[in-house]
């Protein structure tokens, strides 16, 4: 992934609106490739608010989203097919083996097959490859939900609480694939309750907004 | 310098690649992995085979053994006890994947949300709707029907159920965040399934009469054609609600 330098998400005042109350309100940060940002703050606050429009689930209730890519001219909003967004949810099927779901993933993305084993290697999910996702703990699950970030490159990962039910190895794996994206110039945006201690963290709390009706 | 801007440049229009092929590659993955799923979770497809069978067969118990008048009312018969079979498939159609987070995924894919409708909706067709055609014969023998309707029937069946699948995936779609949405499905999708049940009757009827009079089929008769129109607009609204019905669900 060399040249990706100048990948860079910035968010300008911010405000998003669910169920006729203000989520986020002026949430301004500068995500740059290299320096994963580290979004904390209390239960409620909006972090997964946050992602979600980021990701372009949420429409903006207000400010400006742009995301600048090397050799465009222009500034936009970041296209889905930038972003690698991992939510809460695991999204692994109960009838599929660990493989078969990452073939999926790696088939409907566009991504090489070849990928596939180096993202279970990554990992440590070889061993489970061909267990069906029934029988997998909390953490497995999580660890294959994540796998799906190295089968495509692609500039901006939004994680969403990405080290819950992970253990200690998991952990270092994920700091890991983090800090590589980083070093290749991705952009990183992960929310977390508990340090994940990555170096060259950048941290954004949240705080919530004054109570004032939506607009 | 300009050796590395050029690989920049390289790296980027990687990213920006989305051609028609990778869509279409997406397509049949998502297609042959909910065919996968439909498969290793049990008999789904079966069960509603099963349900249409015991529908059907109920009828003559309920009517009692007149041939004439079965083989009469046959075709609108095998039509409603479909429509009934099918109503009952819908209600996890996109629900799976929208409670387990896959949907958030498949946005963030090359395939558009009317794409990833598409693409479920004929994988329901392939593991619902075909094998209730496949059991029809076997059913239409029970109702003592004429081997000339049947194979009308069976052609107007091929028509109109992908329409109304189509129209499955709009309620579906639009009641996917609702817990048991099964009877609000029905009650959704039932009043858009009478223009193609109206036209599939009636294209039959003409057949049947036109066979009586010893005439050929004939394809292109204003039933049949306006059954052919009815199942292309249920299906295409069906898509572009559906759709809208997820996106309101996945930004709520």
């Amino acid at each position: 992934m060399t040249g990706q330098g100048d990948f860079e998400l910035v968010g300008q005042g911010l405000a998003c609106a669910r169920g006729g109350r203000l989520v986020l309100d002026g949430v301004s940060f500068a995500a740059r490739a290299g320096a994963p940002l580290v979004i904390t703050g209390p239960n409620g606050v909006g972090k997964s608010t946050l992602l979600r429009v980021i990701a372009g689930f949420l429409d903006l209730a207000g400010g400006r989203l742009l995301f600048k890519a090397p050799s465009v001219q222009e500034e936009a909003p970041p296209a889905a097919k930038h972003i690698h967004y991992v939510g809460h949810l695991d999204g692994v099927k109960s009838a599929l083996c660990v493989r078969d779901h990452l073939i999926f993933w790696a088939r409907y993305m566009g991504a090489e097959p070849c990928s596939v084993d180096a993202a279970l290697d990554a990992f440590g999910l070889t061993r489970l490859a061909a267990l069906p996702g029934a029988v997998l703990s909390a953490g497995q699950k999580r660890r294959v939900a994540l796998a799906r970030l190295l089968l495509q490159e692609r500039p901006l990962w939004l994680l969403d609480e990405p080290a819950v039910s992970l253990d200690k190895a998991a952990r270092a794996i994920l700091r890991r694939v983090i800090t590589n994206h980083c070093a290749n110039g991705g952009v990183v945006l992960v929310t977390s309750h508990e340090s994940l201690e990555i170096p060259n963290a950048v941290d954004l709390t949240l705080s919530p907004p004054p109570q004032r009706p939506a607009t | 310098m300009d050796e590395q801007d050029s690989q920049r440049h390289m790296s980027v229009t990687q990213w920006d690649m989305q051609s028609p092929a990778s869509s279409w590659r997406a397509f049949l993955a998502l297609v042959r992995r909910d065919l996968r799923l439909a498969t290793a979770q049990g008999a789904g497809g079966l069960q509603v085979v099963v349900f249409f069978a015991v529908v059907v067969t109920l009828i003559p118990f309920g009517l009692g053994p007149d041939l004439p008048l079965l083989q009469a009312i046959a075709p609108g018969l095998l039509w409603v006890a479909l429509i009934l079979a099918s109503l009952l498939t819908f209600d996890r159609l996109f629900q799976a994947d929208f409670e387990d987070g896959s949907l958030d995924g498949l946005v963030c894919g090359p395939l558009s949300l009317e794409g990833i409708v598409l693409a479920k909706a004929c994988a329901h067709w392939l593991t619902n709707a075909a094998p209730l055609i496949a059991a029809t014969p076997v059913l239409a023998l029970l109702l003592n029907m004429d081997m000339g309707v049947l194979g009308f029937l069976i052609l107007t069946f091929l028509v109109g159920t992908p329409g109304l699948t189509l129209i499955g995936a709009l309620g579906a779609g639009l009641s996917v965040g609702v817990r048991r949405a099964g009877i609000l499905i029905a009650l959704l999708v039932m009043p858009l399934y009478v223009p193609v049940l109206i036209f599939a009757i009636g294209a039959i009827e003409q057949a049947r009469r036109t066979l009586d009079a010893g005439g050929g089929l004939d394809l292109l008769e204003p039933n049949a054609l306006f059954l052919t129109a009815a199942s292309l607009v249920a299906g295409l609204v069906g898509v572009i609600a559906a759709a809208a019905g997820l996106r309101l669900h996945i930004s709520g």
